[in-house]
Order: structure tokens, then C-alpha cells, then sequence
């Protein structure tokens, strides 16, 4: 990396962190909700692009993960009073124990065949939430209204610098975003590491990665334990941000739609899975503002998502190189 | 005795609809080497499409083989605008893709019917046969004898047809079929058109069993078939139909006689597939690749 792009770097995460810290002073209290709930999505597809950016696996299952994550913050908080922001790594740190616990033999299995299982891990979550109902509440959840342990309330109300009130939605966009953010570095750094190359070794060929030296099974293992710590993280920050758990909020479309967000945001990049997030928050909202007629929204958020992998099969990530790299390796791509 | 045979046959039965379901995934797979999510909700619609047929008054038959066709001629129509145009990308665009479908003709199916339950009209009597004392169901034989002759139907088709060569050949060596003279592409999307067909007779076979349905249909069955295929083995036909088969007859035994499992039954097969995956890390019939560095 030469200097100048060194320093663009610098400048692009700069300007990032400067976007992420004034958003709440031009949006409304609604809305910072909403973007909290993209930077828990952030957390999730930063974690899954660990998985299957680099080291090339697709993980369907990582709803469990975050099911996992959320369950542990909701029932330390709610049964044993302690305070959701410690609960955030325990949650995250579970989950990346539960990761290396299944990563371990399912790595044996390979592309489509591991997909399979961990979809069918998605699927099974719900089932086996509800029927251990003593530890996890069954299918009513866990509510955390009346907890104690919610940093923030009763009454959060701070004044910041500029007159501004910081509602506890803020509280949860700070909250989120700051999480985010470490983690989006810890990514970077994993990207740049001896690590982040054995890892992408992997992805381009499994057999010559192996004969360079490459550990295939403690490598996999860790790629999946790492990215099931940041679904845990997510899984928890989104237990305190709905204020509550239940089975339904993990069905197997949230796996899915962890996969399309990093699809939309585009594969290996990092920043721009930011886009992939907003994406799932954003166009379901769009489509019922187009028309609420049973099917329809469904209808517009299947097509959006099918034209825009034609338009843009490497996500906004890919459309990013493209425009940010040297007009010459566009006119003459070496692929 | 008695009670576990019956369990068995009725296990068959609901065995041969994953088995249909299996096969249409094995089919895409291997020639196009993408798992197809949409394939559930594929043969949801064409269910609906039979449901609209009968309810314009067309004898039960003819509705069956024009919907078949329609189906067919909808699969290959997926491959070439949609499928096709993502060909050349990596995995995750086209298993995206397949999702974004899923999510569309789902919501496509609420939208046209209106997301209300429909019932299907049901081709088999509802009579019951006593066999040494096992009951077994005239619905559940003719959902046997339909899978069996559509797998029949297929292995002629694969095995002693030109086209059914040259797909089987488009789909192991492409570069090399072209060179013959097969026109690989329009393989691609014959196959997606079978799929098609093959979805279309899982759900026609499927929906009378469920009393009423909505366009949610096939979800639950298409995990099933998921879990069949991979069972099987993602690139065997046969290991499909086994997979589907013996999938059918486990679920319906453990959900019977071992009361933990009893709400868990979903679960346990998982279980049982992780199992037998661990030890057959490509199924019970697929072929591991070696692959050329």
C-alpha cells in the first residue's frame, strides 16, 4: 500500500467515525433507534464476513449465535440482576465457545454440505428454545422491563455540548456504534494479519493453503469461533435494544438475512458492509411504504434484492473498488 | 409390531415427497453446482397454479399435466433471466439470488391468492387397507406409487435418452460436452425446468395431506428435503430418494416413540444427519471430488 492510499485509509475511517458520531444530532429519536438496530446488524455481518469473506465458508446458522448471545444478556440481567454492559462480552465469549464447539466437527464438511447443517442449526433454534422453557421462558421469552441491570434507565437524560438531549435511543446508537466500531478495527486488523492471510489462503484454495503450512482445522475453528463472538455480541445488544427475548425473534430468516446483508454490502470489504446493514433495516420499511397489500413488500424486497446482485454481484463493496481503483485496471480488468 | 410397520409405511409415504424435493435440489446442484433455496417455494406456486386450474373447472388430470408443464416451462424461464445472468459469480451472489426468489414468489403466491388457505383437491380415495393388522392409508400408497414412477420416469430419462446423456454430461465435464456439440447453457435450464416439475409433483402430492394450505406451504417440506439431499448426498440421485425415504421413516418413528423427541423431531434428524455427515462427510452415497491443485 503505497502512502497516499495509506492515508485515504486513514481519512475514510476518520470521516466514518466523525459520520457515526453526529448522526444523532440530525435525526430524530426514531431514528436513532433504527441505526442503532444497523449497527447491531453491522456487529453480525462484520463477524460473518470473518466466516465466509475470508476464509470462504457459508454459514447460514449464525441466527443461533446471535440467539445465543441475546439469551445469555437477557438471563443474567433479568434473573441475576446484572448489569447488561457486562453481560455484553460474557455473551460474546459464550457464543465463541458455542462456535468452536460445533466449528469443530462441522468443518470437516465442505462448501454446500456445511451450509446445509448450519441452516439446519437456523431452523432448529426456535424448536429448542421453546422446549427448554425453565431456563429461557419458553415461548413468551424473557422480558426486561422491569430489570434493573438496563444501564441507561430510568430517566437517561444527558445534555450534550450544543444543547442536545441524549434520549435513551442515543444511549442505544452510542451503545451499538461504539461496539461496532471496535470491532470493525479488530476486523481490519484480522484482514491485515498473518492470520487474515492464511484465512484468505483457505478460501482460494483449500489443498495449496494446507501445503503452504496453513493449520486447516485450528484456522477454520478459529474463523468460526471469531465470527460466532461477534454474533454473540450482536445477539446481546439487540436483547437490550428490543428490551426483550423470545424464540420468534430468531426464525431462520434472520440467519438468511445476515447472509444477504453481507451479500448486499459485498464480500471480504468492511466498510461497506455498513450499506448491507442499513439495506436490511431500510428496504423492508420502503417496500411497506410502498404498499401494505398482503405479498407485495415481499414481492418489491425479492426483486430489489435479485436486481441488484445482477447490477452489483460483489455488493457495494465491489461497486467502491471499482470506482476508487485506477482507471487503467478498469478498461483492462485482469480477470 | 403392527403399529411400528404402520409408522413405517406412513414414514414412507411422507419420505417419497422429501425424496421428490431432494431429487429437484440434487438436480440443480449438479449441474449447476448452486443449492437452490427457491426450490420449496418453486412448488408452492406451481401447487397454487394446479389449485387455480381446478377451481376454473378443469378435470383433476389435465389440470395435473398442464400444471406440470406450466411448472416446466416457469423453471426454465427462472434459469435463463435470472439464474443464468449471475452464473459467473461467486457462490454467495447466486445462493443470494435464490433467495431473493424465495422471497418474491412467496410473497407472489399471498399476493395473487390473497394469503388465504386453499384446499387441494385430493386424486387418491380415502379408503384404508388392513394388512396383518397394519392399517395403511390408500393416500399413502398412491404417494408411494407416484414417487416411485417419477423416479422410474427419470432414471429412463437420464439413463436412456440422447438429451437425458448430454445433461448428464453438461453437468460432469462442460468444456468438453461443448466441444461435442451439447449446448451446455440450454442443459442448465432444462434441468431448472425438471426441478420445476419434479417440485410441482411434491407439492400437488403434499397440500391434500395437509387439509388446507397457504403460501407457506413447502418451507417446513423443503427443509426436510435439505436435510434429505445432504443426507443422500448432494450430487447422488439415488442418495436423494434413499435420503428422503429414510428421513421419513426416522421422523416418524422418533416422533412416535421417544416422548423427548416427541416436539423435538426436527432437531433430533438434524442431529442424526450432523452424525452420519461426521463420519460420511459427503453422504451416504456422494463421491468425494479430488480436486487438481
Amino acid at each position: 500500500m503505497t502512502a497516499f492510499r495509506y492515508a485515504l485509509r486513514v481519512f475514510g475511517f476518520v470521516l466514518f467515525v466523525a459520520i457515526v458520531v453526529y448522526l444523532p444530532f440530525r435525526i430524530s429519536d426514531f431514528r436513532a433507534s433504527e441505526f442503532a438496530l444497523i449497527g447491531i446488524y453491522f456487529i453480525a455481518i462484520l463477524g460473518l464476513n470473518v466466516l465466509t469473506g475470508y476464509t470462504g465458508v457459508i454459514s447460514l446458522g449464525h441466527g443461533a449465535f446471535m440467539a445465543l448471545g441475546a439469551y445469555t444478556t437477557a438471563i443474567l440481567v433479568a434473573d441475576h440482576g446484572m448489569r447488561d454492559l457486562w453481560t455484553i462480552p460474557l455473551a460474546g465469549l459464550l457464543a465463541a465457545a458455542a462456535g468452536a464447539a460445533f466449528g469443530l466437527p462441522a468443518l470437516r464438511l465442505s462448501g454446500p454440505y456445511l451450509a446445509l447443517t448450519t441452516f439446519g442449526v437456523a431452523v432448529a433454534t426456535p424448536i429448542v428454545i421453546k422446549k427448554f422453557d425453565g431456563l429461557t421462558g419458553g415461548s413468551g421469552g424473557i422480558n426486561l422491563f422491569e430489570a434493573e441491570g438496563i444501564t441507561g434507565l430510568p430517566e437517561f437524560i444527558v445534555t450534550l455540548p450544543g444543547g442536545k438531549v441524549l434520549s435513551f435511543n442515543d444511549w442505544l446508537y452510542y451503545l451499538a456504534w461504539t461496539i461496532a466500531l471496535v470491532l470493525f478495527a479488530v476486523a481490519w486488523a484480522i484482514h491485515h494479519s498473518h492470520f487474515g492471510r492464511s484465512l484468505r489462503a483457505i478460501r482460494d484454495n483449500e489443498i495449496a493453503a494446507a501445503a503452504s503450512g496453513v493449520w486447516l482445522a485450528s484456522h477454520k475453528t478459529l474463523a468460526f469461533s471469531i465470527s460466532a463472538f461477534y454474533a454473540g455480541v450482536a445477539g446481546s445488544l439487540l436483547a437490550i435494544w428490543a428490551f426483550s427475548v423470545q424464540p420468534g425473534a430468531f426464525p431462520v430468516d434472520r440467519s438468511i438475512a445476515l447472509l444477504v446483508g453481507l451479500a448486499v454490502g459485498g464480500l471480504g470489504s468492511l466498510a461497506p458492509l455498513a450499506a448491507g446493514a442499513a439495506f436490511l433495516v431500510f428496504l423492508p420499511q420502503l417496500a411497506q411504504g410502498i404498499s401494505k397489500a398482503p405479498g407485495v413488500p415481499a414481492v418489491i424486497y425479492g426483486a430489489v434484492l435479485i436486481a441488484l446482485m445482477i447490477v452489483l454481484p460483489m455488493g457495494v463493496g465491489g461497486l467502491l473498488r471499482w470506482i476508487t481503483g485506477p482507471l487503467t485496471s478498469r478498461l483492462y480488468p485482469r480477470s | 409390531m403392527a403399529d411400528v410397520l404402520q409408522q413405517v409405511v406412513s414414514g414412507i409415504a411422507s419420505g417419497g415427497v422429501y425424496a421428490l424435493l431432494a431429487l429437484a435440489l440434487v438436480l440443480i446442484y449438479r449441474s449447476t453446482g448452486v443449492v437452490n433455496f427457491a426450490q420449496g417455494e418453486m412448488a408452492m406456486f406451481s401447487t397454487f397454479v394446479c389449485w387455480e386450474l381446478l377451481d376454473r373447472g378443469l378435470p383433476y388430470w389435465v389440470a395435473f399435466f398442464l400444471t406440470l408443464a406450466i411448472s416446466f416451462v416457469g423453471g426454465v424461464l427462472i434459469e435463463r433471466l435470472v439464474i443464468h445472468t449471475v452464473s459467473r459469480s461467486q457462490a454467495l451472489t447466486v445462493v443470494t439470488v435464490t433467495i431473493g426468489l424465495l422471497i418474491l414468489l412467496n410473497g407472489a403466491a399471498a399476493w395473487i391468492w390473497k394469503g388465504e388457505q386453499r384446499t387441494l383437491e385430493n386424486p387418491f380415495p380415502s379408503d384404508t387397507f388392513d394388512v396383518g393388522g397394519v392399517v395403511i392409508a390408500a393416500q399413502d400408497l398412491g404417494i408411494i406409487g407416484v414417487s416411485l414412477a417419477i423416479v422410474l420416469v427419470l432414471w429412463a430419462f437420464f439413463q436412456r435418452t440422447r438429451v437425458g446423456l448430454a445433461l448428464r454430461a453438461a453437468a460432469l465435464n462442460p468444456a468438453s460436452s461443448r466441444l461435442h456439440g451439447v449446448r451446455v447453457s440450454w442443459m442448465l435450464a432444462l434441468g431448472w425446468g425438471l426441478a420445476a416439475v419434479l417440485g410441482a409433483v411434491a407439492g400437488i402430492l403434499v397440500a391434500p395431506t395437509q387439509g388446507s394450505f397457504d403460501q407457506n406451504l413447502m418451507l417446513p417440506v423443503l427443509i426436510f428435503a435439505f436435510a434429505a439431499a445432504v443426507l443422500g448426498g448432494l450430487d447422488s440421485p439415488i442418495g436423494a430418494v434413499v435420503g428422503g425415504v429414510v428421513l421419513g421413516v426416522v421422523l416418524n418413528l422418533v416422533g412416535a416413540y421417544i416422548d423427548f423427541f416427541a416436539d423435538l423431531r426436527l432437531p433430533a434428524a438434524l442431529l442424526l444427519i450432523l452424525g452420519i455427515l461426521l463420519l460420511r462427510p459427503n453422504g451416504l452415497f456422494g463421491r468425494s471430488v479430488v480436486k487438481r491443485v
